[in-house]
């Protein structure tokens, strides 16, 4: 227990008397929660859109004055012909091009019925998306003033619904892409800087020639990992604590669920990571190998952690893959804690999974150290 | 017996490290192995330090057996690799601190080991081992290696890289330990060291060439050796390598070591075929041999 408890004491030391780790392990990921939670969202915003209006009519004007009033959207041209609008898309000057035909506001009145064309320059096929659905709002949102309209002029009963709309991303409007993205983020934080440190560190007692000291005293080798690791593990927490402060502070991140369940279910899920490292560690003799091997980790876990694209639209094979990525749990243990203020029982499955991970990593990791140690 | 080794073989894929090599050390006895760089100095200390296992034969340390007694090994050796393995990022009293917890013991129970070494660095001891001189830290991996009174010392080219002052003032150490009771193996590639080893053995290319005492290795040596001097020396050796009757010609100092491969040499002769070669200044004179000499003449058989 004391050599345990010496060893510990000496990378602490290490640690901080590392004056070019101490800034990385605590400024780099405040500074990265900071730009990515306000950076990685996926509001689409100032779209450059452009417009022909064929009609010129109170009514067409009236609906280019509805995308003008949307802070999504800017308007910045008005294309007199069909081949003008695409070729300033093809130079990627505007992003949505609305037609509005000839006969427009006749066909409205008479018909109750009126096409309006719509392209969307699709190369980023995410914020394609997200554009069309903004479009249809405000086309919606106009069909209904219209509609009054309408029924105001002829003193008819309203006609049905003539412009359908898709609901979808209804959240979007009520939820803070912050709140959302933050806790996510923190995730990644954690993960990366607990298992870069841990992965480094047992290489570099290898590439510095201490780890040859070391195994000619009598120290059992459960004794050197444990009081090596324990030390990431404090970190990790540490890191959890300043980055739920930030979150709190800076953006005001509602915490609804037990701080107690945050913690217990972070102790566990750091042991995996720590795992992770010690096995990295293991089989690579540099730290510059020990880092790439860490990143092409710490990319496939991002990637598939369903943060930053859902889980739901991956292939099926892929989607089996993710239950593997133990940064997908806490992802979701995050922000079911966080926003939805689950308890200890809600998130029992994660907690199993994470557990069984922890078990199964740290096996491994010892025991692949037993063979090359 | 405090090591014993028996036909200890190990192999680097194709490469041969260590060729059935057996020797063994008497307690309290300051051996050396003497060697060049790539002799298997090294390898074989990693096996007698349980960092490695020999492929063939079986070694004993301090009466433990290096296979199946490792752990007490580990408990009864100091090891000083040749190159610097202590935490540069601590302080030299830090470092020894560390190494004493992890034997399990503290820096004040055994400071009458290690006091003589220790005042030396005290005066640095919030220092960095990093920052420390050549000498200084071969001081403090000393220290560390004795922090827990090991009975065998091993000492892997100790002094490679260091200063003659700070070389000289280490051997002293070492007589020092020895005289407390610790058996010490040491390598080096420097010859002059050699003789300050109560045996030595010589190894080339994984193999022992001999065994003995320093005086009586060089006893072994076969022939007359010549000192020859003049004022060239590059052409001194030129010429006397283009000689026929020359049987080694070696750079000694300011002088080459010259021996000849006929019984009844002259020495005027060899004067004389040197003045026609135009060298002037020319000396001639017998001398002992040294270990270099005899290491040099049995490695060239």
């Amino acid at each position: 227990m004391k050599t345990i408890g010496y060893i510990v004491q000496k990378e602490f030391r290490q640690i901080f008397r590392n004056k070019a780790m101490l800034p990385l392990i605590f400024i780099l990921p405040i500074i990265q929660l900071v730009i990515l939670s306000n950076a990685a969202t996926f509001e689409v915003k100032n779209i450059k859109f452009s417009y022909i209006d064929n009609d010129r009519t109170p009514t067409s004007r009236a609906l280019i004055d509805k995308f003008r009033a949307s802070d999504y959207f800017n308007v910045i041209a008005d294309f007199p012909s069909q081949s003008e609008a695409s070729s300033a898309m093809l130079k990627g000057e505007v992003d949505v091009i609305l037609e509005i035909p000839h006969y427009f506001d006749r066909d409205l009145l008479k018909e109750k019925h009126g096409n309006l064309s719509v392209t969307i320059n699709a190369i980023d096929g995410a914020a394609a998306g997200v554009e069309n659905v903004y479009i249809n709002q405000i086309v919606q949102s106009f069909n209904k003033s219209i509609q009054v309209k309408l029924v105001q002029s002829s003193g008819l009963a309203a006609k049905p619904v003539n412009i359908i709309t898709l609901p979808s991303f209804w959240y979007n409007e009520t939820l803070n892409y912050k709140t959302f993205m933050v806790p996510g983020i923190l995730v990644l934080l954690v993960t990366m800087i607990t298992l870069f440190l841990s992965g480094m560190n047992i290489v570099r007692e290898k590439e510095i020639g201490t780890l040859e000291q070391i195994n000619v005293t009598p120290i059992r080798k459960s004794q050197f990992i444990i009081g090596k690791l324990f030390p990431f593990w404090v970190l990790g927490l540490g890191l959890l604590t300043i980055g739920l402060i930030i979150a709190k502070l800076l953006f005001d991140v509602p915490m609804v669920g037990s701080m107690v369940v945050m913690y217990f279910y972070t102790s566990i899920y750091i042991l995996v990571v720590l795992g992770i490292g010690l096995f990295i560690s293991n089989f690579t003799d540099t730290q510059q190998q020990a880092m790439f091997i860490a990143w092409f980790f710490m990319v496939i876990f991002i990637l598939m952690s369903g943060l930053f694209t859902p889980i739901e639209s991956m292939p099926k094979w892929a989607q089996y893959i993710t239950d593997f990525n133990p940064i997908k749990y806490f992802v979701e243990v995050m922000r079911m804690v966080m926003l939805k203020g689950s308890s200890l029982t809600d998130i029992l499955p994660q907690v199993i999974k994470t557990l069984l991970f922890a078990i199964v990593m740290n096996g491994l990791a010892v025991w692949s150290y037993k063979k090359t140690g | 017996m405090s090591i014993s080794v028996q036909h200890i073989s190990k192999s680097y894929k194709d490469v041969k490290a260590l060729n059935n090599i057996s020797f063994e050390v008497n307690e309290g006895e300051l051996f050396g192995l003497i060697g060049p760089d790539g002799a298997g100095k090294t390898t074989l200390f990693r096996i007698l330090t349980t960092l490695l296992i020999a492929e063939k034969g079986s070694a004993t340390v301090a009466g433990f057996d290096v296979l199946d007694d490792y752990k007490s090994i580990r408990n009864h050796v100091g090891y000083m690799p040749g190159r610097f393995s202590l935490y540069q990022d601590l302080t030299v009293e830090e470092n020894l601190n560390f190494f004493a917890t992890i034997f399990g013991t503290t820096v004040e129970e055994n400071y009458d080991l290690i006091k003589d070494i220790y005042v030396q660095i005290e005066p640095f001891k919030k220092r960095r081992a990093g920052k420390l001189s050549g000498g200084m830290k071969q001081k403090l991996a000393l220290c560390c290696a004795l922090i827990h009174k090991p009975k065998v010392l091993f000492l892997d080219e100790p002094t490679t890289g260091v200063d003659p002052v700070s070389r000289k003032e280490f051997w002293e150490m070492l007589k020092r330990l020895q005289q407390k009771g610790i058996t010490i193996l040491v390598s080096t590639p420097y010859m002059d060291e050699a003789a300050l080893c109560d045996r030595i053995a010589l190894i080339q290319g994984g193999e022992i060439l001999q065994i003995d005492t320093p005086p009586e290795i060089v006893k072994h040596y076969p022939k007359k050796l010549y000192n020859v001097g003049a004022d060239n020396m590059y052409k001194l050796i030129e010429t006397l390598k283009g000689y026929e009757h020359q049987y080694s010609v070696y750079p000694f100092g300011e002088f080459v070591h010259y021996t000849d491969n006929r019984s009844d040499f002259n020495s005027k002769e060899l004067k004389l075929y040197l003045e026609t070669m135009n060298l002037s200044n020319i000396s001639i004179e017998i001398t002992k041999p040294t270990i270099e000499d005899t290491f040099m003449e049995l490695a060239r058989l």
